[in-house]
């Protein structure tokens, strides 16, 4: 089994599983019901793209494994997910912020990822990355909305960027199965990718009226399986049907 | 908290074989830009459409029911303003 390229496999799958669940979440809680549909349709964008990356894991696993178990029935140290995307829902100013934060990222790696070598990724990629224009798009204008918007969303906003900036910079950190897979011209190198995320997050804070955050101190540990107290909790709800009702299917 | 609703509007989806923009619901929405996001998301989640319009609510002028009777009755028995007083040709198919 390719070991390398199954992690990296889940690396990159792991994301959008975790920030679609927490999407997912505001089913039928969101703040309007025209936003309760936006999010909840980047939700299942999200889960779409993770079956097409579990399916292809699970080809590469060759044994009894599916898609299924793959996404459902491992325990949280063997989730690779990177730290910003399990973030509670705290608000609805946290709930764009993080869509925001990761969009700007999502989106530049597909891109990327649409030349790897592997032609199932590219083709994944290519598939994925009008459904990840249109959420850039979304949270981006929402950004803009409550940043230049009252005294009240503005505070929110700026409160949310603030607190989520410290989760930023992993994004832009290589596990060993990345450097392989960059290596065989399979992956992306993050690394390059930093530089204009940088900019272009800055750039539309700035348009929204709110500051960078200056901070230099940044969270790691997700892309480990060293996570925060939240993928727990986020972890119970997704696997409960699974680990209660095993094996079942409707 | 604002608890103002925001303005509603309506939308007009044109679907993949249609020929014109057909009105299918409204929504709430700050602005139009706002609009025509929550129209896609809305009402076109499951393919419905190629295109989109929106209009805030506001600006449709519309018949009042109470004036049903001098606005649409006077046309009911006026059956020869249908085009079916014609006798066609054979040649002519298609009508």
């Amino acid at each position: 089994m390719k070991q390398n390229l199954y992690n990296y496999i889940l690396g990159i799958a792991d994301n959008s599983l975790m920030l679609g669940q927490r999407l997912g979440e505001l089913t039928g809680h969101g703040p309007s019901l025209e936003t309760d549909i936006a999010c909840t349709n980047i939700s299942l964008d999200l889960f779409g793209q993770v079956r097409s990356y579990f399916q292809y894991a699970a080809k590469i696993a060759g044994d009894e494994r599916t898609e299924d178990d793959i996404a459902m029935l491992r325990k949280e140290r063997d989730y690779k997910n990177v730290l910003l995307v399990e973030q509670p829902n705290t608000n609805f100013a946290y709930t764009l912020g993080r869509q925001f934060l990761f969009d700007v990222y999502h989106l530049a790696f597909l891109k990327e990822l649409q030349k790897s070598a592997d032609l199932t990724l590219s083709a994944i990629a290519n598939k994925c990355i009008k459904e990840v224009s249109y959420h850039e798009r979304f949270s981006s204008d929402w950004v803009k909305r409550l940043g230049d918007g009252t005294e009240e969303s503005k505070a929110k906003m700026q409160e949310a960027i603030n607190d989520l900036w410290t989760y930023t910079d992993e994004l832009f950190h290589q596990t060993e199965a990345d450097k392989a897979m960059v290596e065989e011209g399979i992956g992306v190198d993050v690394t390059k990718l930093k530089e204009a995320y940088y900019k272009n997050v800055s750039d539309l804070l700035l348009e929204s009226i709110l500051e960078v955050p200056e901070s230099k101190y940044f969270q790691k540990g997700g892309k480990q399986g060293i996570h925060t107290e939240h993928l727990g909790y986020l972890l119970s709800d997704l696997q409960y049907m699974q680990r209660t009702y095993p094996n079942m299917e409707w | 908290m604002s608890t103002k609703n925001w303005p509603l509007w309506e939308v007009f989806v044109r679907s993949k074989n249609g020929l014109e923009h057909r009105h299918c619901g409204s929504l709430h929405a700050a602005d139009e830009d706002m609009a025509l996001e929550n129209a896609r998301d809305v009402y076109t989640r499951r393919s419905e459409g190629v295109s989109i319009w929106v209009v805030e609510s506001k600006h449709i002028t519309a018949s009042n029911p109470e004036n049903n009777g001098e606005m649409f009755e006077p046309a009911q028995d006026k059956v020869y303003r249908h085009p079916t007083f014609y006798d066609l040709p054979d040649e002519v198919k298609h009508m």
